[in-house]
């Protein structure tokens, strides 16, 4: 679309799409909403150490904005997007949420990454009334009228996983090893209860973290190899992940032999870290790029399409395409862009085109969706091997694992 | 927890350990040296020798990719180029930044650790536009993956073997170039007393920029050689960069035998310590060491004697 054709559009008269509902109607509190355009914040880093894993985030939803536009839009509008960067620093995620809800009035905002970042726009969106949709795979132990949950809580991606490499693999003694911060260690702090209280005869042999950034792991291979335990269940992140897996293969540590099951290696991950040096290993999370489905089949090229042949989806990017669309199908369900009756209107909203698949809003604004287990391959793509027959119910305050 | 296990398997732990632990130590000596020279000679406090180090795995990075398109039969013996083209790169740049912005602060120390943490943004935000904001991945030759098969079941990692014998042969030529060579003699001239070496007829200029360059160049080769056990990304330059300087500062800067002192002694704490105990754990308790033994010896574990 050339630019000079904007324009021109815009000074069509007024009444030209008849079902278009009037903005007087569908915004009752001030958001920036006109007849023909609707505005929304995207928040991320693309500064700073977490520009690594949000850049995928922000591609996947100026794909999905771009998508709904050209099919028309949200009730009638073009949607138009103000980005704004956080740096990686929790501060400025703040300071830069308030400006898009205060200054911008963004009807809804897709954003952040980290927990820190979200437990730092967690009071602005509350206090503002905001609605933010946040992509990653977390912790749980939250829930909020402002935000919905497009990733998965931890007990959807820890205890499936847990159990198939238990069942399929008659694993019994777990090594957990993680990055030292709030999403390993209550990840870990679940699975942990759940090997130990609900798995027959399964225990723990070893649970260690490592200070972000950590680049050397020899001496817990060392341990590894003291313990061998059944399954090496790593929750590492960042620039340590590419350490750890690279000083495992050169330990002579054969994940072809030795079962390691992952929840935080995506696709994005293993471009760093070499597919050949962690073919074999085992993830659990919600979707892989490889998945052989209709919706993904068509979401995989557009998005290679848009920002390049070389460029790989992991699950965070995924789950981070669904915020857009989620948001679309909640208002033309409210048929209102005003918070309060997008929040109202969000349980119960699905979402058939989901390149994962098919998900639905919970109650709890967390997500319905399939876990799956793939195995990694040294092309750097994940093959499925196993996924949960039905859809797994969000569960962010799980009781019994806390 | 040693209960279940028989003397050969304690014994083979024991060795894999102490394998960890120099290897551990020579990536500590191999991120050292470079800074060792730059701060410990000159008084530089250079906060972007992260970034120094992460070109030279940038530089690795694209010649991996060169050498499999051009010449895929040269693809084995790869790193070796790598590494001369990654010391040149960063000694390049180093050249530079001391032209254009080091030499106009060496009456200013305080005022290069700024300087240099502005320079380490600029560079994290170039690799960033230049290589994108993902992280890459340095394929290696097959050679340099996987491990020596010493006996049943003792096996040493071969990237650890080359990190170790690289660390070697530069601590070596940098100790000729600083104590045995004219030039060397110059530095160590220029950093005992500027004034004086001047008068003597020392170009203190140049010997700054080359020691410089040199420093900048070993961090080159030291990024070159980590993309065999990290990451290489616009940021990870900053994975290293409070190592680096715990070494040389407990080392006492001025000292090159100090930063390998120092290197050993961080190296082997930290790796037993992370034996015994986790990994955070371990990190907390060597800083706490450091910063105790820093308390009674504020100028490190070996320092310089200097007539100030």
């Amino acid at each position: 679309m050339g630019m000079a054709a904007l324009p021109a559009i815009s000074m069509l008269p007024r009444p030209s799409f008849a079902d278009v509902p009037a903005t007087s109607a569908v915004n009752t509190t001030g958001l920036a909403v006109t007849d023909s355009e609707v505005t929304v914040g995207i928040l991320h880093s693309v500064t700073g150490t977490m520009a690594i894993s949000e850049t995928g985030s922000v591609e996947a939803e100026k794909l999905a904005i771009e998508q709904i536009n050209a099919a028309g839009g949200v009730l009638g509008r073009k949607i138009k997007f103000i980005q704004e960067d956080g740096a990686s620093d929790w501060p400025t995620f703040a300071e830069k949420a308030k400006k898009l809800l205060v200054n911008d009035k963004c009807a809804a905002v897709m954003g952040c990454w980290t927990s820190a970042s979200r437990k730092a726009v967690l009071p602005v969106f509350e206090q503002y009334n905001g609605m933010l949709y946040y992509p990653t795979f977390y912790e749980g132990l939250e829930q909020s009228k402002n935000v919905i949950y497009t990733g998965q809580e931890a007990t959807q991606q820890i205890i499936a996983g847990l159990d198939w490499v238990n069942k399929t693999k008659g694993a019994k003694s777990f090594y957990l090893l993680g990055s030292d911060y709030i999403w390993p260690r209550t990840s870990n702090k679940i699975a942990r209860k759940h090997i130990e209280n609900h798995l027959q005869g399964c225990k723990v042999v070893g649970e260690e973290y490592f200070p972000l950034g950590s680049t050397q792991f020899n001496s817990v291979i060392n341990k590894i190899k003291l313990t061998k335990p059944d399954v090496i269940y790593a929750i590492i992140v960042g620039g340590s992940n590419v350490a750890f897996y690279k000083q495992l293969k050169a330990a002579g540590i054969d994940l072809s032999k030795q079962t390691l099951l992952t929840i935080s290696v995506t696709e994005d991950e293993i471009d760093g870290i070499g597919g050949e040096n962690i073919a074999g290993a085992y993830a659990c999370m919600k979707y892989f790029q490889s998945l052989d489905n209709a919706n993904n089949k068509a979401f995989v090229p557009a998005f290679k399409k848009m920002w390049g042949e070389k460029t790989v989806i992991g699950d965070v990017t995924q789950a981070a395409y669904l915020g857009p669309w989620l948001w679309k199908l909640t208002v033309e369900k409210a048929q209102s862009f005003d918070i309060d009756k997008v929040a109202a209107a969000s349980p119960g909203v699905e979402f058939k085109g989901a390149p994962e698949g098919y998900v639905r809003i919970h109650e709890n604004h967390h997500l319905w969706s399939k876990t799956r287990v793939g195995r990694a391959k040294a092309d750097g793509q994940y093959e499925l091997i196993y996924e949960t027959a039905d859809l797994v119910e969000p569960d962010p305050f799980p009781k019994g694992y806390q | 927890m040693f209960g279940d296990y028989s003397f050969s398997d304690l014994g083979a732990i024991l060795a894999m350990q102490g394998f960890a632990g120099l290897i551990l130590f020579s990536v500590y000596v191999l991120m050292a040296l470079g800074l060792a020279i730059i701060f410990g000679q000159m008084g530089v406090i250079n906060m972007a020798h992260g970034e120094f180090m992460i070109l030279g795995a940038y530089v690795t990075w694209m010649t991996s990719n060169t050498v499999q398109h051009i010449a895929p039969w040269l693809f084995p013996g790869y790193f070796f180029i790598a590494m001369i083209l990654a010391f040149i790169a960063s000694g390049a740049l180093g050249m530079l930044v001391e032209w254009a912005l080091i030499r106009h602060l060496y009456k200013r120390p305080l005022d290069t650790l700024l300087a240099t943490w502005g320079l380490s943004l600029i560079l994290q935000q170039a690799y960033r536009s230049i290589f994108g904001a993902r992280e890459v991945g340095v394929e290696l030759p097959e050679w340099m993956m996987g491990s020596w098969q010493a006996t049943d079941s003792i096996q040493i990692p071969i990237n650890g073997m080359f990190v170790m014998a690289l660390t070697i042969l530069i601590t070596i030529a940098v100790a000729y170039v600083l104590f045995w060579s004219s030039w060397g003699k110059q530095v160590r001239a220029v950093v005992q007393n500027r004034v004086m070496a001047g008068a003597v007829g020392i170009n203190t200029e140049k010997v700054d920029r080359y020691t410089f360059a040199l420093g900048c160049g070993i961090a080159g080769i030291a990024g070159s050689a980590f993309t065999m056990i990290g990451s290489t990304g616009p940021t990870a330059g900053q994975l290293y960069i409070v190592d680096t300087f715990l070494v040389v500062v407990f080392g006492g800067a001025a000292s090159l035998f100090g930063t390998i002192a120092s290197a050993f002694s961080i190296s082997q704490t930290q790796s037993t310590l992370e034996f015994f105990l986790s990994g955070s754990m371990a990190k907390v308790i060597t800083l706490l060491t450091i910063v105790a033994i820093l308390m009674v010896r504020p100028q490190g574990l070996f320092a310089l004697k200097v007539r100030k």
